[in-house]
């Protein structure tokens, strides 16, 4: 049992526009990779309860097996350099998902 | 048609800076164009609504300045995509004189072709009338005339088309407004007959620099060569390598999706392409996909000015009052909006960051706190300056002084960076258009104007 911070090799959020953020997660061997997208942990209703956001809010949770990587996107609740954002590039919303646990 | 076609991004983002040694690997490869993106809207709404640059002059001077020389000296075509930062007139105009000055201080003679990306409000209002604009994605709400009306600079990001005629009418310097990042990689392969999908795909892991590489940066240059079924990628600093897994991933960088990626008038489907380490460090790409899409849409950007805003940055370190910090801050506001009372409550807002609580993440933070000091922004939006600073100031000093229950340290709560506390920061904007419109004919949005200088 590991969590996916330790797993992964990239792990990051960014700005896919200014509306939404995405959230991408690259591993830098099969093993890992495959383990993750195998273990049935990575669904829209998790990362739904770990942000606090609606399920509907997720456009996209997409793995590409090419770059050993997942990617999920969702909506920003601000979007981005408006009032009250406080993550103009999006590049720092990656952490709720570090601790989910890969059995 | 040629065997190859190389392309050479010098970095990132123009002005980001690269090393010369990497360039002149590049330019020891005999590229076909030099290319470089110059905009980006990850900087927020800002510098297309005050028409301000993300990098500076000075850079962005020292930057072009080797990749003009050597463009001109080698007869091969400089792009700037997106020139400027968001690709207004103004961002436009602003990189065509530091163009000129280098053309003057190197006596140096030109083609420019500069292709403006600004669209007119009245087209909008027309085309929206028409039913002919729709949001981005379903984050963004329906678009409204009278937010058209309000929004300072409209923009469209150009596909290829209009940068393939520059490049047909022999122009040396491409300078785009706006344009979809990939497109002025794309339309140097266009240019030579190479496929629509491996032009749009290598245009989308060039226009990052080097941040395709390992370790990647937007700060380095990298080289691009089209072949007639598949490019390859190869870094010009030895230090950097590419992988199979890092151009992959790289495809899918700040898009929504990993392997479908909207662009005006078509889609790319990655899905199936093969990525292959075909020496150190150098990696082929196969079967990327271009699909036509009907109708025809391009992408409109807009900001508006929303309000303006006054702030403050603090430290706070009395443990009393680091244990306290929300409540302290809401019985500060309560009290200024009391002092306040004539004035509409929803004629101003404030908002509080508590940074080292939860400074980043707000109500989403997930970890307990456990520190001893707290770094207090805080900030007053409101309709004018004036009202921003006044609600500001007042803000600070009942912060300042604010008698929390159980206060010892009564001499004052906030420890401050500088004098003045209060920053007047100006006007906020926001991405107030980010919709797509569909067009018919792109000649009529992206004139191209030709200068020999």
């Amino acid at each position: 049992m590991a969590n996916l911070y330790e797993m992964a090799k990239v792990l990051r959020s960014k700005n896919a526009g200014p509306f939404d953020i995405t959230l991408d997660v690259l591993f830098d061997n099969q093993e890992y990779y495959w383990k993750v997208k195998q273990s049935g942990q990575i669904t829209k209703r998790k990362i739904a309860e770990l942000y606090k956001i609606p399920e509907s809010h997720i456009s996209h949770l997409v793995f590409y097996d090419q770059a050993l990587g997942f990617k999920i996107t969702f909506t920003r609740d601000v979007s981005s350099g408006s009032i009250g954002d406080r993550d103009v590039y999006g590049a720092q919303q990656h952490v709720p998902l570090m601790k989910i646990q890969i059995p | 048609m040629k065997e190859t076609v190389k392309i050479l991004a010098p970095c990132g983002m123009l002005g980001y800076g690269y090393p010369m040694e990497s360039f002149l690997n590049g330019i020891a490869e005999g590229p076909d164009a030099i290319v470089v993106d110059a905009g980006s809207t990850d900087a927020g709404p800002h510098k297309l609504g005050a028409g301000v640059s993300i990098v500076s002059r000075r850079a962005t001077k020292k930057d072009l300045i080797p990749i003009i020389t050597y463009g001109l000296k080698l007869k091969i075509p400089v792009i700037i995509g997106s020139a400027g930062g968001a690709g207004a007139s103004v961002h436009v105009k602003w990189t065509k004189e530091i163009i000129e000055e280098i053309l003057e201080e190197q006596n140096l003679k030109a083609k420019i072709a500069i292709i403006w990306a600004d669209i007119p409000k009245d087209l909008v209002i027309k085309a929206l009338s028409e039913n002919k604009i729709i949001p981005v994605s379903k984050s963004v709400k329906p678009l409204k005339e009278d937010i058209v009306k309000d929004t300072n600079n409209i923009v469209a990001q150009m596909g290829h088309e209009p940068i393939l005629k520059a490049l047909e009418e022999k122009a040396d310097i491409i300078i785009c407004g706006r344009a979809y990042d990939p497109s002025p990689f794309a339309a140097v392969g266009l240019f030579y007959g190479f496929e629509p999908g491996l032009c749009y795909h290598l245009g989308k892991i060039l226009e990052c620099g080097a941040l395709c590489a390992e370790p990647g940066t937007t700060k380095d240059c990298i080289l691009g060569i089209l072949k007639k079924d598949s490019f390859i990628v190869k870094p010009l600093n030895n230090v950097r390598k590419c992988y199979p897994t890092s151009v992959a991933a790289h495809t899918f960088y700040e898009k929504e999706h990993p392997f479908i990626l909207k662009g005006p008038g078509f889609i790319l489907d990655l899905e199936k392409c093969e990525f292959t380490q075909i020496e150190e460090g150098v990696v082929e790409v196969r079967n990327s996909r271009f699909i036509k899409t009907e109708p025809y849409y391009i992408k409109l950007e807009g900001a508006r000015k929303i309000a303006y805003r006054t702030f403050v940055i603090a430290g706070v370190r009395d443990p009393l009052l680091v244990e306290k910090i929300e409540e302290v801050e809401s019985a500060v506001e309560k009290q200024v909006r009391e002092y306040y009372a004539e004035i509409p409550s929803d004629d101003y807002k404030i908002n509080f960051y508590n940074y080292g609580k939860n400074g980043v993440m707000g109500s989403r933070e997930i970890e307990n706190f456990n520190g001893y000091e707290i770094g207090v922004l805080f900030e007053v939006i409101a309709n004018t300056q004036e009202l921003a600073n006044a609600i500001c100031a007042s803000l600070r000093s009942t912060f300042l002084h604010y008698g929390y229950e159980g206060r010892k340290s009564t001499a004052g709560n906030l420890a401050f960076p500088f004098a003045p506390s209060d920053i007047e920061y100006g006007p906020v904007y926001e991405f107030s258009i980010y919709h797509l419109m569909e067009v018919e004919d792109w000649s009529k949005l992206f004139k191209i104007e030709y200068l020999w200088r």
